[in-house]
């Protein structure tokens, strides 16, 4: 008997009972469609995790003041200031594993155009910070070596502050008063969404000496911020750690049993930490879209063996005429791999669906795994056979008088 | 249809059938010798219980004897696995059974091409034999009534289409009569004769003397044994 007879048979035994195929249909296509979506939300989590610390910049570190709780602005209370300019020069000079590094001095602050009003963060630094964070600009320019170690009265703005105080109109050239000083943007930084501590658009940065003069009112010897470092191609986070660190250490003259008073983090592990609970937390849920796809498979092999004992005639009739019993085993097996795979397919329908809706729901990248998906309707036929095999068997191994005698 | 000319088709020789029901043992057959040479008619008669299914049974490849041999066309048949088995009812034996046995809410023309199936024959080969073999039962134009749109003596014919769509040498008929009214019965009859006629071996399972009397030899049994084994003159019919 060739494969598209088998198939016909199955797909018109199916049709015949069209409502029971379609309710056991329902217990794989649950399955399949959550182990897709679960998949997908993970994959979805993972890659905005990604984006999310890829906007920090890659190979980073951070080194802050001491009692600074988080990495964020540091100058909370209870910060006990240890950074100095000092520091900042002899991480640049006597550090090999470091390519660059740049003050980051930020604060709160109220910004007014002509028209508006805004609140941002306000980021005093180098030339080099844009480097490190690979930041570029979408209009004008960023600052370089030279503006950035100038005390110009000069502004680059995040796409949010652009908007919130110019409107579409472009801001380049325009003035932007902080603390009652003009500014003149010079450039507009391209967009990069949402950041760990919020909206990354959402930031204004000015020369650092520009910064101390206009908003610390001097000069001053400890750095209220953080230092921003790039490491050097090829430089390990552990040997570039380990070496800010008894740098930093010897310049503070710290005794052997005095604790860090500046704290060094790595976005990176950061990171991946946050992406090593995901990942457990996506295998967990892909687990349990599995123990419900074998909760369906049991369902398939329920109805097959409904199916056997209705049909007991049928396979008399069919053994009666030359039917082997590979063939009735064959027959029953495709209608369940049929019932299964049409099942997968449908699941893997809703799941996309529903990845698709939580993508938008939580703002993740929409991923479809296209791997997971073959997978997955892979796995469904194989539910059907395995789970078809045993009614098949059952089927195949009628003794063909008492199956003809069978009344239904 | 002399039975000197032809050769023997079905050969049981010292055929025992036991079933084992709990701790009874059941003995169907004890030792038959039965040969039904090519082309011809028989009936085994018998009361329930005389073992005349049984003897079908084994001669139409569903069962096996315990003892003994079956020779079809000289080669064994017991001993054979299920698969062969099923080998040598598709292409040596179509069925017609009393209660019809089609496949419901299947077509007459699907109910009848099915055997074909199972020999790998071609949709389109299979369609058209089917058509004729509907055809030559008088069912021409009913080919997509399913079972439950037709009498019961169509219904027969749809099964003995079946059962000659192989081309197969013998028609076993147990009871073909057995659900149908008498005026039927004599058409169901008229078309197995018509069979006989073009060289088929027709073996009828009957308990009913006039169904017997259209076979040209009567075998009856009684507790498992042959008893009477006589030739007759079939009674004549209008050819369906």
């Amino acid at each position: 008997m060739n494969i598209l007879t088998t198939l016909w048979l199955a797909l018109r035994a199916l049709w015949r009972n069209k409502v029971r195929s379609m309710l056991t249909m329902l217990g794989i296509i649950i399955g399949i469609g959550a182990v897709i979506a679960m998949v997908a939300a993970g994959q979805g989590a993972q890659e905005s995790v990604k984006q999310v610390f890829a906007g920090l910049g890659t190979n980073v570190l951070m080194v802050s003041n001491g009692s600074a709780p988080n990495f964020g602005p540091s100058g909370g209370a209870g910060s006990k200031l240890s950074l100095t300019w000092d520091d900042l020069a002899a991480l640049s000079t006597e550090v090999s594993s470091i390519k660059f590094v740049a003050p980051a001095l930020q604060t709160r602050t109220q910004l007014a155009s002509e028209d508006n009003n805004w609140n941002s963060q306000v980021i005093g630094t180098t030339g080099t910070w844009f480097k490190i964070r690979n930041w570029k600009a979408a209009q004008g320019v960023v600052l370089d070596e030279d503006t950035g170690s100038s005390a110009a009265k000069i502004v680059v703005i995040g796409k949010t502050v652009a908007t919130q105080l110019f409107g579409q109109a472009s801001p380049i050239g325009q003035n932007i008063r902080l603390n009652g000083q003009p500014f003149e943007v010079v450039g507009v930084l391209e967009s990069k969404g949402q950041g760990p501590m919020g909206d990354y658009d959402d930031t204004l940065i000015i020369p650092v000496k520009t910064y101390q003069q206009k908003l610390e009112k001097g000069l001053a010897k400890y750095i209220k911020g953080q230092f921003l470092i790039t490491m050097a191609d090829g430089a390990t986070a552990e040997k570039t750690m380990a070496a800010v660190t008894s740098l930093l250490r010897d310049r503070h003259k710290l005794g052997i049993s005095d604790e860090d008073d500046f704290r060094i983090r790595n976005p990176a592990e950061f990171a991946k930490a946050q992406q090593d609970s995901t990942d457990r937390i996506s295998t967990l849920l892909a687990l349990v879209a599995a123990a419900s796809l074998f909760v369906g498979g049991i369902g398939v092999m329920n109805i097959m063996l409904v199916s056997v004992i209705e049909r007991t005639r049928e396979i008399g009739i069919r053994m009666a005429v030359g039917a082997k019993p590979g063939n009735i085993m064959t027959q029953f097996l495709v209608e369940s791999l049929v019932l299964s795979a049409l099942g997968g397919l449908l699941g893997l329908g809703l799941g996309a669906l529903f990845a698709k809706w939580m993508a938008s729901y939580f703002g993740w990248p929409l991923f479809f795994p296209v791997q997971t998906a073959a997978i997955a309707v892979g796995v469904a036929g194989g539910v059907g056979v395995v789970f078809g095999l045993y009614p098949a068997i059952r089927a195949s191994q009628l003794d063909p008088i008492t199956a003809l005698r069978y009344e239904s | 249809m002399g039975a000197d000319a032809a050769k023997p088709l079905l050969e049981l020789r010292a055929v025992e059938r036991t079933y084992v029901m709990g701790d009874n043992i059941v003995r169907a057959l004890r030792g038959v010798d039965l040969i039904i040479n090519k082309g011809e008619s028989v009936a085994l008669m018998g009361t329930s219980g005389s073992g005349k299914s049984t003897l079908m049974n084994i001669l139409g490849c569903l069962d096996q004897p315990t003892k003994g041999t079956y020779l079809i066309n000289g080669r064994p048949a017991n001993g054979l696995s299920r698969s062969e088995l099923a080998d040598v009812r598709g292409k040596m034996i179509g069925f017609v059974f009393q209660s019809f046995n089609l496949l419901s809410r299947t077509s007459a023309l699907e109910n009848v091409e099915m055997p074909l199936m199972y020999q790998g024959v071609s949709t389109r080969e299979r369609r058209k034999r089917a058509m004729a073999a509907l055809h030559r039962v008088g069912l021409a134009g009913r080919e997509d009534h399913h079972p439950s749109q037709l009498s019961g003596g169509q219904q027969q014919r749809v099964a003995i289409a079946r059962a000659l769509i192989t081309n197969a040498p013998v028609i076993m008929a147990d009871e073909p009569t057995g659900n149908l009214d008498s005026k039927t019965s004599h058409d169901v009859m008229g078309i197995l004769q018509g069979l006989v006629a073009e060289g088929k071996t027709v073996v009828l399972v009957t308990h009913e003397a006039d169904i017997a009397a259209y076979a040209a030899r009567v075998v009856t049994l009684r507790d498992g044994a042959i008893i009477d084994d006589r030739k007759q003159v079939p009674v004549p019919t209008e050819a369906a």
